[in-house]
């Protein structure tokens, strides 16, 4: 494949090409899981297949080798192509490539055979979190450094989210993985109690506010305006959703840690922040929603778009949900149940998956030579997206049916003061919710199969005749 | 939390709603609406629209309730909130309002005799209760047990089946130590014990070796599971002439036990459960053991 006579597209098409392969393994993993905990006989007599082993490999693979490809590749081409310049250096871009799919293998290998710090979405032993960091900071420097080379007088919004997650990330994982080693493949944190479960929600939180979040609103506000063909709704609300979305994501951590030993103050913190962070929220869905005034009627015969603006509803869906659960008294409904399973793939499928997705729709056919959105079938596009929507809301509105049964069953009393309900009858209960949400993820899953299809025939057709605007 | 601590919680807090209200009132009158602001990145442009006004003012909303949130909860460093409300006292609250709701009951039976109480059917339904959520996880639902965790269905009571005894039991807990004898007794002595202990409940064994294995039974073993192998409640060593195994009955489990001992630990209840649950708890107990 001939590169860019400017830009360096080489990166951003190895990135797309990875994207969908790992969408695809990270969510056959999920789709396993899932059968696992609704029919516990298929976790099979070898520990490496467990679910206690597979479940981080699921998370792990979704979050960082599907969208940290997916935001990889996109935010590489939307740097050259918002700021007309080509990334500083070659050498660098493919080894940001490799190194990633080096950890990402590694992860695939030291998981499953149960290596793992047991810190959340932080899994991976101390060798690979170095790994990480040689390669996160090689990022930061190829990404920031073309921005400073940038030809254009201002910096594009997309670039200041995309920023933001790769400098937040750094912090966040640095001291997070803060670790002891003891050998190869075990260390300790060097964090203890109450300190230790509030260091890793300050970063699970922010995994999902920067990396899951602040990263996809950046792709979002290139792709949107792009495929919609239409100028983007507001600088201003730009500005200051921007400002307020990455100030007050870092404090929104403890209300993971509610009625535990973190003491009160850290709490009430938590989740005053967490209800301030609906409005900055929100500022991208409407951004991003209101950029297509004056254009709905391309929802009807763009599939891409329908991805795009669909990925942002659930977006406001579950941004909406995730400070409703932050409030104590909810929270001591929800926590511990099913419904926080689906509040994440809410945001999961609906907004991460759905919105790289419809990016990679457009971008995939560029990196081919061919007119952006120019996919072998757009039908094909289509019925994807149909898979992605109802394959999402089978699997959230079951975890939702299931947390509140849960939730209702567990506090339960008879008329004794004793508990209604055993632990094991809330179990058996949830079993119909489980066969549903095994559904709707096969029905997501098998709309990355036709993706891959669909992207693989893409591949075949060839370079089209371009006009290139630069 | 140190005053220097807490100031910077105060200040951080403070600090940062303020600057949100600031960068907000900042940016309000700030536009153009309809015209784009002149920059096009890609083919990209921006309208200089307002910020929509339900946004703002849903934003303010937020914030408003956040500060009243602070003022009258504990939040900002050491300020412990107008209300006084702590995690620890709302929960002791909740229990002493259990407590007096629920607690007459219980305390109704405290001077019933536990053997009297097996018998009422409406105890034997509390009891029911709360060995659902408080034993089964380990006992099984009906009482049936499984590896490692004793029966209290059958005909044995590995300490003791009087009345304080289970009470005792469930409130104090117990740890039944087997010791290791492997390296006393080597491969062909822990063999050799284990076809003496298999011949006891009756079962073929080889004479010569069953023979040996009682020498070692009449040095070690006696002292805790008695000469006549029936077992002493005293120390939870269980009966080995009878048909019950806790660690299983094969060839294979028996060596490993007397090899590498056993330790087994039944949790202490009575900071968890008043004295009078664990009454009635006894009770129920008692009546699943009925047809001992």
């Amino acid at each position: 494949m001939p590169d860019h006579p400017e830009y360096n597209y080489k990166v951003v098409r190895q990135f797309a090409v990875m994207t969908v392969v790992w969408g695809i393994v990270g969510m056959l993993v999920g789709v396993i899981i899932a059968a696992q905990l609704t029919w516990p006989q298929l976790n099979p007599p070898l520990e490496w297949f467990h679910f206690g082993r597979l479940r981080p490999l699921h998370t792990n693979a979704v979050i960082f080798a599907f969208g940290g490809c997916a935001l990889f590749s996109t935010s590489l081409f939307i740097v050259q192509r918002t700021c007309q310049v080509r990334l500083i250096s070659d050498f660098l871009a493919s080894f940001v490539f490799w190194g990633w799919q080096l950890v990402i293998v590694l992860a695939a290998i030291t998981l499953p055979l149960g290596y793992t710090t047991s810190k959340e979405y932080a899994e991976l032993e101390w060798p690979i979190d170095i790994l990480i960091t040689v390669v996160w900071v090689a990022y930061a420097i190829l990404y920031l450094g073309t921005i400073m080379k940038r030809k254009t007088r201002h910096i594009y919004v997309a670039n200041w989210f995309f920023a933001a997650f790769i400098v937040s990330i750094a912090i966040l994982h640095i001291f997070n993985s803060l670790e002891i080693p003891v050998t190869l493949t075990k260390s300790y944190s060097i964090y203890a109690g109450a300190v230790d479960a509030m260091v890793q929600w300050w970063y699970g939180h922010n995994a999902v506010g920067f990396f899951l979040t602040a990263g996809f609103l950046g792709m979002m506000y290139y792709f949107v305006p792009k495929q919609a063909g239409r100028p983007v709704y507001s600088y201003r609300l730009s500005v200051v959703h921007f400002w307020a979305l990455i100030a007050v994501y870092v404090w929104a951590g403890p209300h993971h840690l509610h009625f535990t030993a973190l003491p009160d103050w850290a709490q009430s913190l938590g989740m005053v922040m967490s209800l301030i962070l609906l409005a900055p929220s929100w500022g991208g869905m409407i951004n991003g929603i209101m950029t297509l005034s004056g254009a709905w009627d391309k929802l009807r015969t763009d599939p891409i778009l329908k991805f795009l603006i669909v990925s942002l509803s659930f977006y406001g869906m579950s941004t909406f949900e995730g400070p409703m659960m932050s409030i104590k008294s909810v929270n001591s409904l929800s926590h511990y149940t099913d419904w926080t399973i689906g509040h994440v793939h809410s945001g999961a499928l609906g907004w991460v998956a759905m919105i790289s997705i419809g990016s990679m729709y457009h971008l995939i056919p560029i990196m081919f030579g061919r007119k952006p959105g120019s996919m072998y079938s757009e039908r094909l596009i289509d019925i994807h997206f149909w898979l992605s929507t109802i394959g999402t809301v089978l699997y959230i509105a079951s975890m939702w049916v299931n947390g509140l049964m849960q939730g209702l069953m567990w506090r339960a009393v008879n008329n004794d003061g004793t508990l209604t309900y055993s632990f094991a009858e809330a179990v058996e209960a949830s079993f119909p919710g489980y066969v549903v949400r095994f559904i709707g993820g096969s029905i997501f899953f098998a709309g990355m199969l036709v993706m891959a299809y669909n992207v693989w025939m893409t591949t075949k057709m060839g370079p089209e005749a371009v006009e290139e605007v630069a | 939390m140190s005053t220097g601590i807490s100031w910077f919680v105060i200040i951080g807090t403070l600090g940062s709603i303020l600057g949100f209200f600031l960068l907000l009132f900042m940016n309000r009158k700030i536009s153009r609406p309809g015209q784009t602001t002149g920059h096009s990145y890609d083919g990209i442009e921006e309208y200089d629209n307002p910020l929509p006004a339900w946004w703002y003012w849903a934003f303010i909303l937020s914030m408003v309730f956040g500060l009243g949130y602070l003022a009258y909860y504990p939040g900002l460093g050491n300020f412990a909130g107008l209300s006084g409300w702590t995690q620890v006292k709302d929960l002791e609250e909740d229990r002493a309002a259990a407590a007096e709701k629920y607690g007459p009951i219980f305390a109704q039976y405290r001077e019933v005799p536990i053997d009297e109480l097996a018998k009422n059917p409406d105890v034997v339904k509390i009891g029911r209760r709360l060995f659902t959520t408080n034993c089964s996880v380990c006992h099984g639902a009906t009482g049936q047990g499984s590896f490692g965790f004793p029966n209290l269905t059958d005909s044995e009571w590995m300490w003791g089946g009087s009345n304080e005894a289970i009470e005792e039991t469930i409130t104090n807990g117990r740890n039944g130590v087997m010791t290791p004898f492997g390296s006393i007794l080597g491969e062909k002595g822990v063999s050799e014990a284990a076809s003496y202990v298999m011949s006891l409940s009756g079962r073929e064994v080889d004479p010569e070796e069953a023979a040996k294995g009682k020498v070692h039974f009449q040095t070690y073993c006696f002292v805790c599971h008695g000469m006549d192998a029936k077992g002493q409640a005293m120390f939870g060593a269980p009966n080995l002439t009878n048909e019950i195994w806790l660690y299983g009955n094969s060839r294979l489990r028996i060596e490993y036990t007397i090899k590498n001992g056993r330790n087994n630990q039944m949790p202490s209840f009575k900071d968890k459960l008043s004295a009078d649950k664990i009454h009635i708890l006894a009770a129920y107990v008692k009546s699943l053991g009925a047809n001992k």
